[in-house]
């Protein structure tokens, strides 16, 4: 079947992993390849949102009080630490494409810091479920009347968030791998798709929650 | 080239000294490769333990099932048995089967590349797999879990025992590693194509292998979420699923038969892959119909998404979405159909050897099209009121899954068996085994037909008498099987090390790995990147009809 | 009454020929496509047997009028089947009007049925012959399915909700019921039978033996023991709407929409009665969730059922 064959013998560009032929060909591979596993994430998270859809629509008194118990100040404050450490992700992917070492490094730290901030504040809020016995299973005593299906509307907030929590936990430890081999200037203006394709990763997760949020904390205030 | 079937024994083609097997010795140089072909065989090898532990687990059943009464094993351990047989062969031997085999094996080689897009990944997947089979195995051992496989709510989110969370979670990493190498596959077919090697002239085993990959890719994490709902329920009582919090217990039967029914493609579509593979090779022919093939794959994977309630026709689900799923669960039926069309088509005027290979083809044909036909009589909604949960169900997803995915993974490690470990096997032991496993087969499950029409439901340890005799001739049947698949177990292990020297393309077929890769091939499979001029199966020129 | 080797359970309902038409119907189609391929398969593996090992036969790339051939036939009979199996299943998921009223409740590992009249069975199910019968069920605790292999009729049985079967008995004898959803330890041992008999014996069997309490007596007791009487009076002036000649009416819901005044809403009425409030009135009434059994709920609905207006007499 095959007639010729093509010699790739000569330089090893750095970065190129030995399985690719050309750095074009990697990147693109890369990027398939987060672009894929966020799609699987979609649909992941995705069944979580329609069990919180189909219980909605069934239990729209619940739902309603539910939202009423989550602090919409902390939820937005969140928010906007989420959405400023995409801001810094982003412009940390800039300054690797630069092949600024320093600035991404900056940006990465300040990425870092603030997902800290939310995972801190969510870490706060799940105290306070816990000491209102709002929390299904395992602290369950609300005082006062509430509707019969207010501990389904808990199930899906520590279900939905704890996922989402989960995951940024997870991206911040693979932001300190990404801390650590920047600061080793492993990543150069040829070579720096894993900055990229975390930041994908990253704004993901930030996407998230912006459907979370509203779901959540906002619907049903009047 | 070759273009004619060399001689097994001539002296003409010389291996090279240097292979994948043999670069590199010691247990660390194979548990931490990144080589493709070295993560196939470790595949190999732990799908072909959980292989033997399901089947055992069907011994055990079938040996309860020869009398009515539940005399052999205690309610409890019967249930524990299915529900593990289940399991173990669902997510740990079918859903990795080909796939995580053949298919890591030759997907590189069969595109023109030296491994896959991601090596570590595809490391990490058969960790994650043995992470998954070792939770499950302690399952196992702490009492196993008897939910059955499909682990309806509430029984298992209320009333079952605590290691359905060990066996779920188990099932869980399962999943992930084949959401890993799906993900692999779909970029490797994407950008690492050889020179030339356009979509259309690719093997249908990478068309099959593609579609396969993304029903891996879009239906797995679904079945990932809804295990971890009925987990969040059973550790925590969250109430998702319990009708006394508010939950509906059919919601989880939609989730999870969203991804359950997909997975019964991801299961049989890389047997169609093989098939259209062998087909071609022992006719020595163009796969008739390449197009209409390759594209038979991807609508199957697309419907296969849209008839999941078909499994719901007598849950309470409502009557117009059964419509729905039952309309589409028809036209599903037709691409397969295609497919058996087109395979037949490719032999007639053929040139057809008969070697082992092509009597697989042919036991395939035959078990697949019971299958397949038989789907009808489900998709059907009249006739399903009285066949759902009886054994027409378990015989008919068993004609397919067994008597077609199985077969095709046999078939297929016998025909790339000179090619992944440079030894042929004894041929006419190879033939001995299909007929075996056709004949075992058979009479195994198809007495299970008539039983399901008779009303015998299924996942009964003690049934009426009347079942009783089509029942002593399932077990008959299930020894002959069992000694048809372990004939190939211990004749290919003996040919790695006694087996005759394989050439490099002793059935003179098309294809990268036959024409170029060596048998076994090389670590990084060419010794230079090949360049495609030709469309694949490309026996001889095309007549114009 | 039995073969050697059967091949399909007793024709015990107007559904079994039905169904076992449409059934010999697909076995007739699959055996002919099965034989087709089959027969030109084994056909072209000898015709075609390779004779040298060099020979390279004639290729051919494929046919569009054969694939199209190939695929509009089974996709017409396939859509052919849909048709006429989609009609079987309305039919037997469609009750007639005049059906007999019975309950039954699944649980962990038997079936408990009720008669309106009285009569209480365990694994027992006795119906008279000809007459259509409608069997509402619910769970106590996981899935079950209600089978009936002889009248090719079953249904899921769901905890938290009713699910309805209807059939008509054609011939007089006993007949297997299984529990067809797996549903733990002893669920192959969920089983008994159902008993159709002669319409004189039915009754003759309704009312011998032990006297037992009409369901909708032990429903009015209920009614009474729960102080439901208190708020739902017969004139409609109590804190909620009055229940005679409710049953089957549509109402109007508090927030919009209506609801039809069926089994199911009489239940979640007991149990979550927030749920579906009828317009007009304020949501003051206690669950008793937890407090009644659901075969009381189903004494109770009986009770309900039986509450019909007094009868209009026609002008003329």
């Amino acid at each position: 079947m095959a007639a010729d064959h093509v010699d790739h013998h000569e330089h090893h560009p750095y970065g190129l992993a030995h399985q690719f032929e050309d750095m074009a060909q990697q990147k693109e591979s890369v990027l398939l390849g987060m672009w894929s596993f966020l799609i699987t994430e979609i649909l992941f998270f995705g069944g979580y949102f329609l069990t919180y859809l189909v219980y909605r629509v069934n239990y729209p008194v619940a739902f309603n009080e539910g939202s009423h118990h989550l602090d919409i100040g902390l939820g937005a404050f969140n928010t906007v630490v989420l959405i400023l450490s995409s801001l810094t992700m982003a412009m940390a992917v800039h300054k690797s494409h630069e092949g600024s070492r320093n600035g991404t490094l900056g940006y990465l730290i300040a990425t870092f810091i603030l997902g800290g901030v939310f995972l801190c504040v969510k870490y706060f809020e799940y105290s306070a479920k816990f000491e209102h016995g709002l929390v299904p299973g395992l602290a369950w005593h609300p005082h006062g009347e509430q509707s019969p299906q207010l501990a389904l509307f808990f199930s899906l907030y520590f279900g939905m968030t704890g996922m989402h929590a989960l995951h940024m936990i997870i991206g911040a430890g693979l932001l300190i791998w990404l801390l650590v081999k920047t600061a080793k200037g492993t990543y150069t203006a040829e070579y720096n798709a894993p900055v990229e394709i975390f930041g994908l990763y990253w704004h993901f997760v930030d996407i998230v929650w912006i459907f979370l949020f509203p779901l959540l904390y906002l619907l049903g205030r009047h | 080239m070759a273009t004619a079937e060399q001689d097994v024994n001539a002296s003409g083609y010389a291996a090279p000294e240097t292979n994948y097997i043999n670069n590199g010795y010691g247990l660390k140089s194979w548990l931490l490769t990144k080589d493709h072909k070295r993560i196939a065989v470790l595949y190999m090898i732990s799908i072909s333990i959980f292989f033997a532990v399901g089947g055992l687990f069907a011994g055990l059943i079938r040996l309860e099932l020869l009398t009515p009464q539940g005399d052999f094993s205690h309610s409890d351990t019967y249930n524990k048995l299915f529900t593990m047989h289940g399991v173990v062969m669902i997510f740990f031997f079918l859903v990795p089967s080909i796939p995580a085999t053949i298919g890591n094996f030759l997907v590189p080689i069969m595109v023109g590349a030296k491994d896959l897009a991601f090596p570590r990944i595809n490391l990490l997947s058969w960790y994650v797999y043995i992470i998954g089979g070792a939770l499950g195995t302690i399952g196992i051992l702490a009492g196993g879990v008897d939910t059955g496989w499909t682990f309806y709510t509430p029984y298992s989110s209320t009333y079952s025992n605590s290691n359905v969370l060990i066996v779920a979670f188990a099932g869980f990493l399962a999943g992930f590693s084949s959401i890993l190498t799906g993900l692999n596959f779909i970029v490797t077919i994407h950008t690492m194509r050889a020179p030339g090697m356009t979509w259309f002239r690719l093997p249908l085993f990478i068309w099959a292998h593609y579609a396969t990959s993304i029903i891996m890719l879009l239906g797995t994490p679904v079945i990932a979420i809804t295990l971890v709902l009925m987990m969040l329920e059973r550790a925590f009582g969250f109430g998702f699923f319990d009708p006394r919090l508010g939950g509906d217990p059919v919601l989880f039967q939609h989730l999870f038969w969203f991804y359950s029914h997909p997975a019964v493609y991801i299961m049989i579509l890389p047997s169609m892959g093989v098939m259209s593979e062998m087909v071609s090779c022992i006719s020595r022919k163009r796969v008739f119909g390449y197009e209409f093939v390759a594209f038979s794959s991807v609508a199957i994977a697309i419907l296969g998404f849209l008839v999941w309630g078909h499994h719901m026709f007598v849950s309470s689900q409502s009557t117009y979405a059964g419509m729905v799923f039952s309309v589409i669960t028809f036209l599903v039926a037709v691409p397969s159909a295609i497919k058996t069309f087109n395979w037949t088509a490719t032999m007639y005027k053929g040139s057809i050897v008969y070697n082992t290979p092509m009597y697989y083809v042919m036991g395939y044909l035959g078990l697949f099209l019971v299958g397949g036909l038989t789907g009808l009589f489900l998709s059907n909604m009249g006739l399903d009121i009285h066949l759902h949960d009886t054994y027409f169900i378990v015989a008919h997803f068993h004609y397919i899954m067994v008597g077609g995915q199985v077969m095709g993974y046999l078939g297929g490690m016998h025909f790339w068996w000179p090619k992944i470990s440079g030894k042929m096997y004894p041929e006419v032991l190879g033939k001995a085994s299909a007929v075996l496993v056709f004949l075992g087969f058979n009479l195994t499950f198809f007495p299970q037909f008539v039983l399901g029409y008779m009303g015998m439901p299924r996942r009964y340890h003690a049934y009426p008498d009347e079942f009783q005799i089509l029942n002593v001739a399932s077990t008959g049947g299930a020894s002959v099987l069992a000694l048809g698949y372990l004939l190939p177990g211990i004749y290919l292990v003996w040919s790695i090390f006694k087996g005759a020297q394989a050439p490099q393309n002793p059935w003179g077929a098309k294809g990268l790995e036959w024409e170029v890769a060596d048998s076994p091939p090389t670590t990084f499979n060419f010794e230079s990147t090949p360049v495609v001029t030709e469309e694949a199966y490309n026996y001889g020129p095309i007549e114009e009809h | 009454m039995w073969t050697d080797f059967p091949l399909f359970p007793e024709q015990a309902s107007s559904f079994a020929l039905k169904v076992d038409g449409i059934y010999f119907a697909t076995v007739l189609l699959s055996v002919f496509f099965a034989a087709l391929v089959s027969v030109l398969v084994i056909i072209f593996a000898i015709k075609y047997r390779r004779k040298s090992p060099d020979e390279v036969p004639r290729q051919i790339a494929g046919h569009i009028g054969l694939e199209i051939f190939w695929t509009s036939i089974p996709l017409v009979l396939a859509l052919g089947m849909f048709v006429w199996s989609t009609v079987l299943y309305f039919h037997i998921t469609t009750p007639p009007a005049n059906t007999l009223e019975m309950y039954v409740v699944g649980k962990q590992w038997m079936w408990k049925l009720q008669h309106p009249e009285g009569k209480r069975e365990i694994n027992e199910l006795h119906v008279p012959l000809g007459q259509p019968v409608r069997l509402t069920m619910t769970s106590e605790d996981v899935l079950h399915s209600f089978y009936i292999p002889a009248f090719r009729v079953k249904k899921d049985v769901v905890p938290g909700r009713y699910t309805s079967l209807w059939f008509e008995a054609t011939k007089v004898g006993s007949y297997h019921l299984f529990c067809a959803e797996y549903c733990g330890t002893e669920h192959s041992r969920m089983i008994g039978k159902v008993h159709v008999m002669e319409p004189q014996d039915y009754q003759n069997w309704l009312t011998g033996g032990v006297a037992n309490e009409p369901m909708e007596v032990a429903g009015e007791r209920l009614f009474e023991q729960y102080a439901c009487h208190t708020c739902h009076k017969v004139d409609g002036k109590g804190r909620g709407p009055s229940l005679v000649g409710l049953y089957g009416k549509s109402v109007g819901l508090e927030g919009g929409g209506s609801a039809v005044v069926n089994e199911a809403y009489i239940r979640e009425s007991i149990l979550n009665p927030a749920a579906k409030l009828v317009a007009g009135y304020k949501p003051i009434m206690p669950t008793f969730k937890g407090q009644i059994s659901e075969e009381g709920v189903m004494q109770l609905i009986a009770y309900v059922k039986s509450l019909k207006a007094p009868e209009l007499t026609s002008v003329e």
